[in-house]
């Protein structure tokens, strides 16, 4: 009977082409299965809407793993349980196309509930067909999360026991309480009436993706007599006995009448427009002169130490981007994660000649500790006549190391004094370039505009830089 | 085009807009989180779609729906999510389906710590997934090469349709370079293998599934015969200092960059040592390290891990000369120092 029914539709190939069987004409489903059934409420309604051309249609893994033996649509099979983020991806890819995802039991109440729940809970604009046979056909018979209490399956022998498994899954009822989805109906297929229910079920949760309405779901109360070890006769009488009672027939959802219909605008980019998009435009070409560093100078390894608000990882940032205004190789890399938890920061640094190696620095040969934790965590780090900047405002404590060049620097004083404290750190990053020549001081207002993205305190911080600066050109030794 | 200061995790979005990348799907996990945040920054900007979806194993399966589309669609994560994924990954290949997989790698096994490892290497190198499959693993050391290789990914993996790894580690995702960018590509072909949505494209099936054993065998050799195509074409490495060398250190990411280092201290010690870093893991240099096994003395292999690459190295040497590994774990970067160390020995323990 099943193959005569599938015949009629056009939205079915004419000869199942993909089946191995020798018979071309016969599907691949037992005698009495309510896939059938619903495969063909489908291609009907493909036919009556007109959109078999642009349904893609995914089949799960189940019984129905093979429907795209019938459906001449654009097919894709999914993996177990993850028919739902497969339709997804392909309905963001194409929003026009007409998507179905076909799940039994298994499939979407089990081992895809997470990808079901929040296809549903983000209102993806597809078609769900939830084929509750209350067991796991195709791997013979056994428990799924819609069997009955007390139904015998091959993995529940003495009954479905809720103490050991729980109770049935009602999807439609879950579902249905999302606020996304737009329609939600449970049908079944036990005699003509219900069926013609079902029919008008399936087209119309169909219709609602045609019309751009959002999520449907039509959960089907579906024999499976090989499953179930029954003639379809009784599978029949046993779906009107003993599932309705647990699985209550109706519109669970229905918005239909209130959504409005989805509009995704399109929108492709010129090359330009993209890597304006994208900011890979930078903000500035200039090109800046190396300064004249002083021979003991070049080549730093920085690490830049302090306190996570004293925008540590700014300043070493800015260090970087100075460099690269000044066609150094550079390179930075913070600390990060559980590092920074405890409110401290910091950052390594490197302003090279030749490409940098290694972006770590574990042995500084320039240390600038703006709390005195960080200069008493890394003092010893330092390289053998390494430069040590630290905030002097903040640090009572002098360098310990005879080995190394030491610069105490009022930052947090001067800042102040300028009436931000949080210029500290540009000060700093001045003091360090005139002290040592390493950049310009033009090249650190150019470096202003990447670094500061609040625009209304570039001038403030140009003043940080100018104290800085001139502190470091006052500090020089040599 | 001038230089950007950028951090390796912001510059794989970049390339994979410029290389036509519209779809991002893709969940939450440190360190690899700021390339979903650059995703969602930027790519609805440019017409596409960004969606942070419920787990790893479904921002893969939407990755799987799209790239069925023909679109080009990525999903980046750091190890623990990427073990979730290998399902998704395995039907992919099986399907032959072009993505991008970026796994910026943290320390495990479990939920270990979010420093810096290699410990996917064998995860990612060998398959991963169930079934006889292997990707293009692309391993970039700098910000410039987070870009690039990002793009090169795409590419790789439309020309074979497979899907293709972007393997770094949370140094090289976090690190700020200057990047160079190349020209966006606008213009999109139609790959006809692919389901549009349409009555050209209808005839079109995604799946992995051969129920005949014979089929499937088959499937599988067209697979092998791809990957040996993959082989042949797309092997890059890098060489440093390699042409005299008595040793050779080898690594790759973040390790080669402190081991290129080491190479240019012992240089100037007067050491013949030099640094073989794959830039691609599959394929892998074997003929270049072959070649090498046959003329030095000594391979110190090094990694962020417990020693996984060096398998593939001493495969590759087949005995000819020794291999030695050193390893950290659990997140720790070994210091110049640490394997400058290491590097000299090499020569105190040869003749
Ligand atoms: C990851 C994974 N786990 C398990 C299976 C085995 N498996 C195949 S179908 C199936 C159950 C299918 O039952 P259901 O979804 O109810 O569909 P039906 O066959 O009843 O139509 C299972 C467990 C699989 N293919 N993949
Ligand atoms: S096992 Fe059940 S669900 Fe599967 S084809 Fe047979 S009757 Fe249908």
């Amino acid at each position: 009977m099943a193959s005569k029914v599938l015949q009629k539709a056009n939205s079915f190939y004419d000869q199942y082409f993909r089946n191995p069987s020798a018979d071309k004409k016969m599907p691949h489903y037992c005698p009495g299965c309510g896939h059938g059934n619903v495969h063909k409420f489908i291609a009907e309604a493909l036919d009556d809407f007109e959109v078999a051309d642009k349904t893609i249609f995914i089949s799960p893994v189940g019984c129905s793993v093979f429907a795209y033996y019938y459906f001449d649509t654009g097919n894709i099979q999914a993996a177990h349980g993850r028919a739902p983020a497969v339709a997804t991806g392909i309905k963001r890819a194409h929003p026009h196309s007409i998507v179905i995802s076909y799940q039994g039991d298994g499939d979407l109440a089990a081992i895809g509930t997470a990808e079901i729940l929040h296809a549903a809970n983000r209102g993806e604009n597809i078609t769900v067909f939830f084929i509750n046979n209350a067991i796991y056909g195709m791997t013979g018979g056994q428990m799924a999360p819609t069997t009955l209490i007390e139904q015998r399956t091959t993995t529940s022998p003495r009954g479905r026991n809720p103490h050991n498994e729980g109770y049935p899954v009602k999807v439609a009822e879950l579902i249905s309480q999302l606020q996304a989805p737009v329609y939600v109906e449970r049908v079944a297929l036990f005699d003509n009436k219900q069926r013609a229910k079902a029919r008008i079920a399936v087209r119309k949760a169909i219709k609602n993706q045609v019309e751009n309405l959002g999520f449907s779901l039509v959960e089907i109360l579906s024999p499976c007599p090989s499953g179930w070890k029954m003639d379809p006769v009784d599978s029949m009488k046993w779906i009107r006995d003993v599932m309705l009672p647990q699985f209550p027939l109706g519109v669970y959802k229905d918005l239909t009448k209130e959504v409005k219909p989805y509009e995704v605008p399109e929108f492709a980019p010129s090359a330009k427009e993209i890597k304006e998009l994208i900011d890979i435009v930078p903000d500035s070409n200039k090109k800046f002169k190396k300064s004249k560093v002083i021979e003991k100078y070049i080549n730093p390894e920085i690490k830049v130490a302090g306190f996570g608000g004293q925008g540590v990882l700014l300043l070493g940032a800015a260090l970087a981007q100075a460099g690269m205004l000044e066609d150094y190789h550079v390179s930075w890399l913070p600390s990060y994660g559980p590092e920074m938890r405890g409110g401290t920061a910091n950052c390594h640094v490197n302003v090279r000649n030749i490409p940098v190696g290694s972006p770590v620095v574990s042995n500084p040969t320039v240390l600038i500790a703006l709390n005195r934790p960080s200069l008493e965590k890394f003092e010893q780090d330092v390289e053998k006549d390494g430069l040590i900047i630290f905030d002097s405002s903040l640090i009572d404590l002098d360098v310990k190391r005879k080995d190394v060049e030491a610069l105490p620097l009022p930052a947090t004083q001067l800042a102040d004094k300028l009436g931000n404290t949080r210029t500290a750190n540009m000060i700093t990053l001045a003091a360090y370039a005139a002290y040592t020549g390493l950049f310009s001081k033009e090249t650190l207002y150019e470096t202003l505009k990447t670094a500061i993205k609040r625009r209304v305190l570039i001038d403030i911080n140009k003043k940080a830089i100018d104290v800085g600066y001139e502190f470091g050109l006052t500090h020089r030794k040599n | 085009m001038a230089k950007i200061l950028m951090k390796g995790n912001d510059a794989v979005i970049r390339g994979a807009v410029l290389s036509g990348c519209r779809m991002y799907f893709g969940y939450p996990i440190t360190p690899a989180s700021e390339i979903a945040e650059a995703a969602a920054n930027y790519i609805p900007k440019v017409g596409g779609t960004f969606l942070q979806a419920e787990s790893e194993v479904a921002a893969i399966n939407m990755v799987y729906g799209a790239a069925s589309g023909g679109m080009r669609v990525m999903t980046a994560s750091s190890s623990p999510g990427i073990s979730l994924k290998q399902e998704g990954v395995s039907y992919a290949a099986g399907a032959e389906l072009p993505c991008v997989i970026v796994d910026i790698m943290r320390g495990g096994p479990g939920l270990g710590n979010i420093a810096p490892e290699q410990g996917d290497y064998n995860q990612i190198v060998k398959g991963g997934g169930h079934g006889n499959y292997k990707c293009p693993v692309l391993a970039p050391n700098s910000g410039q090469e987070m870009c690039d290789l990002t793009r090169m990914a795409f590419d790789i993996a439309e020309k074979y349709r497979t899907p293709v790894y972007v393997l770094a580690d949370g140094y090289t995702g976090q690190m700020m370079e200057p990047v160079e960018f190349g020209e966006p590509l606008t213009k999109f072909p139609r790959q006809d293998w692919a389901v549009y949505g349409d009555a050209v494209s209808k005839h079109n099936l995604i799946s992995s599934i051969y129920l005949d054993p014979e089929e499937l065998e088959e499937h599988n050799l067209k697979l092998q015969k791809k990957y040996q195509e993959i082989e042949k074409n797309e092997l890059r490495y890098e060489e440093f200092m390699l042409d005299d060398t008595d040793y050779v250190v080898m690594g790759f990411g973040i390790v080669s960059r402190i081991l290129k280092t080491v190479v240019e201290k012992l240089r100037e010690d007067g050491m013949k040592i030099g640094l073989l870093r794959p830039i691609t893991l599959f394929p892998f240099p074997k003929g270049k390290i072959a070649d090498l096994s046959e003329r030095v003395k000594k391979f110190l292999v090094v990694e962020m891990n417990n020693g996984q690459m060096v398998d593939d190295v001493r495969l590759a040497v087949m005995g000819k000369c020794p291999v030695e590994f050193y390893g950290r774990m659990g997140g720790v970067v070994p210091s110049m120092t640490e394997l400058y160390e290491k590097a000299k020995q090499l020569a105190d323990s040869t003749n």
